[in-house]
């Protein structure tokens, strides 16, 4: 029978159908932060069972608050370092090796192809991107993930989304999967795969490709994915170069994940982004949606690049390129955080950290911060920030706070502008 | 197994999101009863007060399309959970915070839009819902009248519940 990706990931991965329509998964990677697992780990603790299923599959990272900046958030942090010593987990990542989660562990190759992932982290859907089943859960499920190494899900149904014609200058990733959510609403994909297609997708990076991904939850979806390709194979191949002859093997075997001709697809949407424009956020949901034309001119105090939607490398040259050699406006923060060591020291090698320092931007370290308002550039009642993160939610980055949600590229220029601005109509530097 | 039942609060808007329940700035939090002053402290609603003693007082939360969307938190449920409300009722719930109430053997009721008005219909100060989860209904009664309906849950989460939540669930099974 003709399947699609999630439905051939299932079918390997099922433990157990203990009622129809539940189905338990093997879980191939668990993924830990300090915010969600510390109450897991004391749960395992007060129970008796303060193990881990394979301390080879569970993944660790310090990212939402760090450095700490209190005692709460450093209590936080010191049980996950301390359990994460106790029970043998390498891959963990402290000050100084931490970066934002869902950039973090793809950058270190610990997602692939065909792979089971979870995580106490809503936008688990990023890790999609690579052609895995990627989804967000509770504490709850964490701590079973941890504990047994399964997690409960309903099957679910898949949204494809075609994403045809020609990416116009100016127009980015971002912009592609905020009309997507303005497509399908908030609600649109509940309990569904958005799996993503189409010559755009094909063309575009890894890093393009989560940003995609990444926003699934914002439709309520459970995972984004893309088909694991050549560009997949390109991104892993330092990992996975002893498993295969060669890439063209690697691309070969992945294709087995594909979703099939003639699986069933719950809806198709089908985007033509060739006269698209740039896409801005207003109001408090994710699906608000507007092109860039509607909202030029309104203020923002703060302009915010980073995250796990746009922090990468490739969001950071798009800004700087819009950025060299000139000053952001004096009624705007422009606040820079590249999501982890790795894309810091590639965006200060390639001399981008120079130009956002030149032109205004305090340069933080690799953190989730702002982002959900709990530490470096949280907002008072009243501002507005112009933002690269994926929540626009009321209080989002501070109580009293609004956010409009945007690609690095709109928000460089609006840095620059001091208010809301397109792209299209700002010159571009070579990085 | 938890009880369920109870005054009823009432919150006559869609896409309530996880920050509004609990903000982020909680999650800092390592006890869930660290969470208890802050319930719904961001709901953008009209009129509404989280910290009215009718609130307080309540239950069982009535609520529109789409209930819970946004972060993972289990804080949400947990900031429910320590203030007594074990029984969510929704048009529809996001998938994540619809798990994490099962999870923790807790109810999320998905009802259709015109049942959901039906309740609506009999909001009043003195609203009250009983729970027969036996039989998998639910019995409203207000000033305004009384009404009993069916609803249905997945047979899952409905042992999930009886068992008290998934770690009990699981581990007792794999």
């Amino acid at each position: 029978m003709a399947m699609t990706l999630a439905e051939k990931i299932f079918r390997s991965h099922l433990r157990d159908e203990p009622f129809p329509g539940t189905k338990v998964l093997n879980i191939d990677v668990v993924l830990c932060h300090e915010i969600t697992t510390p109450i897991a780990i004391n749960d395992l603790v007060a129970r008796g069972k303060d193990r881990v299923f394979d301390p080879s599959k569970v993944k660790v990272v310090i990212d939402h608050v760090t450095p700490s900046k209190d005692t709460k958030t450093a209590t936080q942090a010191k049980i996950l370092r301390d359990w994460a010593r106790r029970q043998n987990i390498r891959d963990f990542f402290d000050i100084g090796r931490n970066g934002v989660c869902h950039a973090i562990f793809p950058e270190k190759g610990f997602i692939r192809p065909g792979y089971t992932v979870i995580m106490g982290d809503s936008h688990t859907c990023t890790h999609g991107a690579f052609g895995a089943f990627a989804a967000g859960v509770g504490t709850t499920d964490l701590e079973v993930g941890i504990l047994k190494g399964v997690c409960s899900f309903r099957t679910p149904e898949t949204i494809r989304v075609n994403v045809n014609g020609k990416l116009p200058e100016g127009v980015y990733a971002k912009d592609v999967i905020l009309k997507v959510i303005k497509h399908l609403t908030v609600k649109g994909a509940t309990d569904c795969v958005i799996e993503f297609q189409g010559e755009v997708v094909k063309a575009m990076s890894m890093e393009s490709r989560m940003t995609l991904c990444n926003m699934a939850i914002e439709a309520g979806g459970t995972s984004g994915v893309c088909m694991p390709d050549e560009v997949t194979v390109e991104y892993l191949w330092p990992f996975i170069s002893e498993e295969y002859a060669d890439k063209a093997a690697a691309a070969a075997d992945y294709r087995k994940w594909w979703s099939d001709e003639g699986c069933t697809y719950k809806k198709v949407l089908d985007i033509d982004v060739t006269n698209m424009e740039p896409q801005v956020t207003v109001g408090f949901k994710p699906d608000e949606v507007k092109n860039v034309s509607e909202v030029v001119g309104t203020p923002v105090d703060q302009v915010y690049i980073g995250s796990c939607t746009n922090g990468r490398i490739e969001d950071l040259r798009v800004a700087a390129a819009y950025l060299k050699g000139k000053e952001i406006s004096p009624l705007v923060r422009g606040i820079v955080s590249p999501a982890t060591p790795k894309i810091f020291r590639q965006a200060d090698e390639e001399g981008i950290i120079r130009i956002f320092m030149e032109a205004g931007f305090c340069v933080t370290n690799p953190t989730c911060g702002a982002c959900l308002g709990m530490s470096n550039g949280v907002l008072a009642p009243g501002e507005v920030c112009a933002s690269t993160t994926n929540r626009n939610f009321n209080g989002r980055m501070g109580k009293g706070g609004m956010v409009h949600l945007m690609s690095p590229a709109v928000a460089a220029v609006s840095a620059l502008a001091g208010k809301i601005a397109d792209p299209r109509t700002f010159a571009k530097e070579t990085i | 197994m938890k009880t369920f039942g109870g005054k009823v609060l009432f919150l006559d808007r869609s896409d309530i999101n996880t920050d509004e329940i609990i903000p982020a700035k909680y999650l800092t939090e390592i006890s869930k009863e660290a969470l208890k002053p802050h319930m719904l402290e961001d709901l953008k609603l009209e009129g509404f007060n989280p910290q009215d003693p009718a609130v307080l007082a309540s239950k069982v939360l009535v609520t529109r399309a789409n209930f819970g969307c946004g972060s993972s938190r289990e804080h949400a449920p947990w900031v429910f959970e320590v203030n007594d409300i074990n029984v969510v009722i929704a048009s529809s719930f996001a998938r994540i915070f619809r798990q994490n109430m099962f999870n923790c053997g807790m109810l999320a009721i998905e009802l259709p839009e015109a049942t959901i008005d039906e309740l609506f219909a009999l909001k009043a100060d003195d609203a009250t819902i009983a729970i027969d989860f036996d039989k998998d209904m639910l019995t409203i009664s207000s000033a305004k009248g009384t009404k009993t309906i069916n609803y249905r849950i997945a047979e899952f989460d409905k042992a999930l519940v009886k068992a008290g939540g998934w770690v009990e669930f699981a581990d007792s099974k794999y």
